[in-house]
């Protein structure tokens, strides 16, 4: 507070209105009914959906014509087998005592569990892996302990897992029930009959499930990837099957796409093996995807117009592109004396106006690459004036570059650093910087190379040639 | 009479194509279809588009001393041939959809030449609906013209002699047509038609019948042709061949600097 004095700032006025204006409407919406307001609050000041309470019964006075008196009278609990009789306090109404059992007494719930008498067991039930007696116990455990089974092996005499006295139980269960219906027909309704358990499936599960609670946390993250990625080749998958589908005979105008995407992989692995290359050259092979999908859904329309396949065009050419990029290269079209949309749109014009666009937009997105790398190189010098002269930082990324270019890079290096204000570097400029900055302007300058020749090479100006050939 | 043009729009809040804002055009590839399903031959040449150039548009004529405030303006909105080509030999009909407004605002144009003449007072949005020829295509399609009767600068007075004219140019292309919609139209000068390979052999071309035999459906010594605009793609060509040239020296040159 004091600071905002010095400095002569307002303190907070709006704050203080906002908080004024929102307190009475909160007031007024959070005014609950027959609860204190603490209780409410207690709710996360939301009502329940379901309100469990009346609340107006709350607030209300016991009603006066009843007379209420507390006595201590014995009671016996029906799901009891011994008859104990216990006591406890019991709400008279007016001098007559509640009628009825034990209240809880409804709660003593067992599982049904089938008896099976001897000679069905002889009949129906024999198995080479269990005993009668074995058998009996664990039926004898199945109802005491309510066929929970975790204890039940804990308690079997004789060790068995889990599995094996599910099987056993619920195995022997279905063929009672079998046996004892009437028909076939009547019991295959029942769940014991219409899901048997499956003892190999049932194993399978609980170790995978063991495996997946176990998992450390990198694993788990590896596992998210690995998932993440089968989704995206899956969805490309679909997605390219659909543009497929969509076409009506896929080789003929799949066939031209296909040459033209292997020619810009070829040339850019030919330069450098391991150079990174700006995104822009990764950008051409899903612009041609993107211009397939739209003809062939063009193709399915039967008849268009001109600028409607245009739109199309343009829209699937900067679907990778953001807004602003857009309004720029439309501001750049305006620059440049074109019209937005061509006036007299030929098939001629628009493939031109559609070559223009996408060329604007590679211009533009490299220049956002150049000023990222200028201002990651800018702050790499920082950092290495910082340390000594004799211990030279190298940066990781810049490795695979020096490797390949250095015996190019020496000899005309020196001039580019002349000829270039803003790359002359202070007096004791490292060696990695200078090397650094000599490969930003090549790994760039391959680019453009690769993309020219991408381009008619007729149109290529010959003037703009000269630069390659450095004095010296 | 006032010459503010926006006191005058009416319903149409469609923006002009001329504006820099870009919103896509409002044109909608119809679904409608032809009752009649005969196709005349159901091969299709694949890898093959038919294309028509067309202009479509409005030419109004401020009536002067005949103008009363209902009516001020005689106007006319039609669909030509971009080199005035008789467009019947693939459009059978052409329906103009007017302010509700006027009488009938359906108005349905049976054989070329595609036009509409009407009197006005207001400035609109025409929707204009194209229905092919059976052979030619069973689905239809929509143009958008906004209807001018003002011209963009206000600063003289209105003449009776000189109209206001807003015409567009675009161009119908049909993917994959039809061998005899092909055969039919591949010598005529309305039609922009591949060449093919020697080898392929269509079927005689069926000639679609021309209704009225006695009325010409190309607009070439249309009454109103010496005001019909020139597209022409070569500048248009150049200025855009241009404009790539200078991109892709300043992509050199910010880069070499």
């Amino acid at each position: 507070m004091d600071a905002k004095d010095i400095l002569g700032l307002p303190k907070t006025p709006f704050s203080l209105t906002q908080e004024k204006k929102s307190r009475p409407q909160k007031d007024s919406q959070r005014k609950p009914d027959g609860i204190s307001r603490e209780v409410y609050a207690l709710t996360g000041g939301l009502a329940p959906l379901m309100p469990s309470l009346d609340i107006s019964q709350l607030k209300r006075p016991p009603p006066s014509d009843e007379k209420i008196t507390w006595q201590w009278l014995p009671f016996t609990n029906s799901a009891r087998k011994d008859n104990l009789q216990l006591y406890h306090w019991v709400r008279i109404v007016n001098g007559v005592p509640p009628t009825g059992d034990y209240s809880f007494a409804k709660y003593n719930k067992s599982v049904g569990i089938v008896k099976y008498t001897d000679e069905e067991y002889e009949k129906y039930l024999t198995d080479p892996m269990w005993t009668k007696e074995e058998t009996d116990q664990l039926f004898d455990l199945c109802e005491r302990f309510d066929l929970r089974f975790v204890v039940i092996a804990d308690r079997f005499p004789s060790s068995r897992t889990v599995e094996e006295l599910k099987n056993r139980y619920y195995s022997v269960s279905r063929d009672i029930l079998v046996a004892r219906a009437p028909s076939s027909g009547d019991v295959s309704g029942h769940p014991l009959v219409k899901d048997p358990y499956n003892f190999s499936q049932e194993i399978e599960r609980k170790r995978a499930l063991s495996m997946v609670l176990s998992q450390t946390k990198q694993q788990e993250r590896k596992d998210a990837e690995v998932l993440a990625e089968a989704k995206k080749i899956t969805e490309s998958r679909m997605a390219a099957r659909a543009a497929e589908e969509s076409e009506l005979p896929v080789t003929s105008n799949v066939g031209p796409e296909n040459t033209e995407k292997a020619n810009v992989p070829d040339e850019t692995a030919s330069p450098s093996s391991n150079a990174q290359l700006p995104s822009a050259i990764i950008a051409p092979p899903t612009l041609m995807a993107d211009t397939a999908a739209t003809m062939a859904s063009l193709r399915m329309l039967r008849v268009y117009l001109r600028t409607y396949a245009l739109e199309q065009m343009v829209q699937a050419a900067s679907s990778t592109a953001g807004l602003r990029t857009i309004k720029r290269v439309e501001q750049t079209l305006q620059d440049l004396g074109v019209n937005l949309k061509p006036r007299v749109p030929t098939k001629a014009v628009c493939a031109e106006h559609l070559e223009l666009r996408k060329e604007i937009l590679t211009l533009l997105n490299l220049q956002k690459q150049l000023q990222y790398k200028e201002a990651e190189g800018s702050s790499y010098r920082e950092n290495s004036y910082a340390e000594t002269p004799s211990t030279p930082k190298r940066p990781h990324r810049v490795g695979d570059l020096d490797r390949t270019f250095i015996p190019d890079s020496i000899s005309f290096g020196g001039n580019i650093l002349g000829d270039n204000g803003h790359l002359v570097m202070a007096s004791h400029s490292l060696p990695t910087c200078f090397l650094f900055s000599i490969s930003i302007s090549i790994s760039i300058s391959i680019s453009i190379s690769i993309l020219w020749m991408s381009w008619p090479p007729s149109s290529v100006p010959i003037n703009c040639l000269s630069n390659w050939d450095f004095r010296g | 009479m006032l010459h503010t043009s926006s006191a005058r729009k009416l319903g149409g809040n469609q923006s002009d194509g001329v504006e820099s804002a870009p919103m896509p055009q409002r044109i909608r590839i119809g679904r409608g279809f032809e009752d009649n399903e005969k196709k005349i031959s159901t091969k299709r040449l694949k890898d093959v588009e038919i294309c028509i150039p067309i202009v479509y548009g409005t030419i109004s004529f401020w009536l002067g001393r005949k103008a009363n405030e209902s009516q001020s303006h005689k106007w006319t909105v039609y669909v030509r041939g971009a080199t005035n080509e008789d467009l019947g030999v693939v459009i059978k009909r052409a329906v103009f959809q007017l302010h509700p407004s006027f009488n009938n605002p359906t108005r349905v144009i049976e054989s070329p030449p595609f036009e509409l003449s009407e009197c006005g007072w207001g400035e609109f949005e025409i929707a204009i609906t194209l229905y092919f020829h059976d052979d030619v295509c069973d689905r239809q399609l929509d143009l958008f013209h906004h209807l001018k009767l003002y011209a963009e600068d206000e600063s003289g007075p209105q003449s009776t002699k000189k109209p206001v004219v807003v015409e567009s140019y675009n161009e119908i292309v049909f993917p994959d047509p039809s061998e005899g919609f092909f055969a039919r139209v591949q010598n005529h000068p309305a039609v922009i038609v591949p060449r093919l390979p020697a080898s392929f052999n269509l079927p005689s071309p069926v000639v679609i019948e021309n209704v009225n035999e006695w009325k010409r459906g190309d607009t070439k010594d249309h009454h109103l042709s010496q005001w019909f605009l020139n597209f022409s793609e070569a500048d248009e060509l150049l200025k855009l061949a241009t404009a790539r040239q200078q991109v892709r020296m300043t992509l050199s040159l910010s880069l070499f600097y």
